[in-house]
């Protein structure tokens, strides 16, 4: 699953961060801000008009990411407790 | 012989308190500028130390890594490497870090370790972290670093007194830099983290509280709504009779110069250049202050990347990023501080577009404009009871730029090269903050004077341009029109009107525009010289005039005009001080010009058909 799939106020573990190609900036981005296997992450709400971009508490920060940013985010469903 | 500064740059991450702690290390002593090269701000402060060692120190822009491609970071990482043109590297690096927040911001804090500069960590905001139960072992924190770690609160007064005094222990013998931890820096931080660092509460409750109205689905944008209404009216109720004043008195001042010197060029040049220039320029100050006040209050409390949460999917829709958002609101009060504002924006083609658009928006030195022809033209019919046909129409103009900006954006958007670096959001909402009084007061003090000193020379140096046209060569004897008529200016408007005419302006309309080029409303006051109407201010007798001089097909198309064309060259030569571009602004005054001629052309020749 990805993080653009996630619910609202559901929780999920990091598998890794997906590259689109060989220098992917924004993929080096989200590893940068904390998006590395094993962080725990929460969809905490949607934005009006198509629920994009989403709001995601990683960590103890939150972060406005668009659908094709969230997208390069791959989950691992099922292993949360709290 | 005076000791040389010790030279200490501070980094850290965006929202970390970094601005507020220098600003409460170097008080008012600071300097803005930009880096050589590029358009990264460069701030730089001195303070100094009870054993009286001077300080020089270099507030870095805050990144979240060294590595990714951005200027800010480049900038960053050349300077702190001393490779930067024009810059020494530092002596010493303070790192800062919120302490609510270390997950994120140790991994910055081992990365710039890595560089191998002598370092400090300031564990910033401290207090925050109490309140929420977060417990930091510093001494551990500090031995696991191989770091100095003090604890501060940015914005209390003896909030940084311990980093102040480490400073002075360390700036007579500079420690030498700490090994930097090896491996993966993401492992290293959990480690750290869960050696030194225990929290209770992932999210704090307060924000939680806070976001689940201002980002609710339908509240948010209504409340968005309520701020936007309040910014609005205070630049109106508090700015303008500010700027109405100052106009006032520069009036007077003109008067009184006037009264003093024999009637001829000196005089000229003095009361209808110089000091009218200054006027200009200064009237435009409280308005721009006023908004810029409440744009730092947004932002330093935190709602500003909510709103830009809120607006970047119709924003987005359109060519521009939610970033977008405030630079354009503050358009409508004046493009200037709209694209000064517009520095926010991390990505350069997401900035460029908002520049582009940013004039498209009605400003408020169009209305007087609006308001003149409106007046004279549209007839206050009460449509259903409660609209009237002329608030219709002013509203219809509001929503012509809106319309406007927003093809512009589209277009944009379907220009930009397939290849080029795709805009990201990527945007932190950091916890909500009360703004305090001396951040708000530094920003203020900066964002003004670097209106003052980059726009006063250019603005005035052009409306003495502007005068001269006006004014020479002067009148011959015996002649009977107003002297304009027989100036370069007036000369320019007859030979110009051949371009003009087929928008439906005559001759007098046509000069009107050129000092409308200096600052749009003058174009009332050309027109009430030219029409020969005795008092500029008597709006009404000037409208009967023109009532009686031009079509309606010619007012309407007129008032489209105005809200399309480039007319302002304080907004052109912004954009060119913004940009450091040239080709920006022949883009923005050329684009912005065949759209005002395409849209008056059809303006004209429909309301004529029709009518």
């Amino acid at each position: 699953m990805r993080l653009s799939e996630l619910g609202k106020q559901q929780t999920a573990s990091v598998v890794g961060v997906e590259k689109l190609q060989a220098d992917d900036a924004i993929a080096a981005r989200l590893q940068d801000i904390g998006f590395v296997a094993g962080e725990t992450v929460k969809v905490i709400t949607r934005a009006p008009w198509g629920g994009d971009p989403i709001l995601v508490q990683v960590g103890t920060s939150r972060f406005a990411l668009r659908r094709e940013e969230a997208s390069r985010i791959v989950l691992q469903q099922g292993v949360q407790h709290g | 012989m005076a000791e040389m500064a010790l030279r200490i740059a501070l980094v850290g991450n965006p929202n970390c308190g970094k601005t507020a702690l220098f600003n409460q290390l170097t008080g008012a002593r600071q300097k803005v500028a930009n880096y050589a090269g590029v358009t990264v701000e460069r701030k730089e402060g001195h303070f100094f130390t009870a054993s009286g060692h001077r300080i020089s120190l270099l507030d870095l822009p805050g990144t979240y890594s060294l590595e990714s491609a951005s200027q800010d970071e480049k900038v960053t990482l050349d300077v702190l490497r001393g490779q930067h043109r024009g810059e020494q590297a530092p002596e010493m690096i303070i790192c800062v870090a919120d302490a609510t927040n270390l997950r994120l911001h140790l991994r910055f804090v081992l990365e710039v370790q890595q560089l191998g500069l002598p370092m400090v960590l300031a564990l910033n905001m401290v207090d925050a972290a109490q309140r929420r139960g977060i417990h930091i072992d510093v001494a551990r924190l500090s031995a696991e670093l191989g770091i100095p770690v003090v604890e501060t609160v940015a914005v209390r007064r003896g909030g940084v007194d311990a980093l102040v005094k480490l400073v002075d222990q360390t700036a007579s013998k500079i420690p030498a830099a700490a090994a930097a931890l090896s491996g993966d820096l993401h492992q290293q931080v959990r480690r750290i983290m869960a050696d030194c660092v225990s929290i209770p509460q992932l999210s704090d409750a307060k924000v939680d509280a806070i976001d689940r109205w201002v980002l609710h689905p339908v509240l948010g944008p209504l409340i968005l709504l309520l701020v936007m209404f309040m910014v609005f009216q205070g630049v109106y109720s508090l700015g303008k009779p500010v700027t109405d004043l100052i106009g006032d008195n520069f009036d007077q001042l003109n008067k009184l110069v006037a009264g003093l010197l024999p009637d001829g060029p000196l005089r000229g040049l003095l009361c209808d250049g110089l000091i009218s220039g200054l006027g200009t320029v200064l009237g435009f100050l409280p308005e721009i202050l006023v908004l810029f006040f409440f744009i730092l209050v947004l932002e330093e409390s935190g709602y500003l990347p909510r709103a830009a949460f809120l607006l970047d999917r119709i924003m987005l829709s359109v060519g521009l990023t939610g970033r977008s958002f405030i630079p354009l609101l503050s358009s409508f009060a004046c493009a200037i501080p709209g694209i000064i504002g517009s520095r926010s924006i991390s990505n350069q083609r997401d900035r460029w577009t908002t520049i582009l658009v940013a004039p498209l928006m009605t400003c408020s030195a169009r209305l007087p404009v609006y308001a003149l022809l409106i007046g004279a033209f549209i007839p206050a019919h009460s449509i259903g009871g409660i609209l009237n046909l002329q608030g219709l129409v002013l509203l219809g103009l509001y929503l012509l730029g809106i319309v406007g900006a927003m093809v512009v954006g589209w277009v944009c958007k379907r220009l930009r090269p397939r290849d080029a670096q795709q805009p990201a959001l990527i945007m932190e909402l950091p916890a909500y903050r009360v703004p305090q009084i001396r951040d708000l007061a530094l920003g203020l003090w900066e964002r003004g004077s670097i209106f003052l000193k980059k726009l006063t020379g250019m603005i005035l140096a052009l409306t003495v341009l502007m005068w001269f046209i006006s004014s020479f060569p002067n009148p011959p004897a015996g002649a009977i029109g107003p002297a304009i008529d027989y100036s370069i200016a007036g000369y320019l408007g007859k030979s110009l009107q051949f371009l003009f005419a087929p928008l439906g302006f005559n001759w007098q309309v046509t000069l009107a525009l050129i000092p409308a080029f200096a600052a749009r409303e003058t174009a009332v006051a050309t027109l009430a010289t030219v029409y020969s109407v005795a008092n500029a201010d008597d709006v009404a007798s000037l409208g009967h005039v023109l009532a009686h001089q031009i079509s309606l097909a010619s007012a309407l198309s007129l008032m489209v005009w105005f809200a399309f064309a480039p007319q302002c060259m304080s907004t052109l030569a912004v954009i060119r001080k913004e940009t450091g571009s040239r080709r920006q602004v022949v883009l923005s005054f050329s684009y912005m010009f065949v759209v005002a001629y395409a849209c008056s052309f059809l303006t004209y020749h429909l309301v004529k058909a029709f009518a």
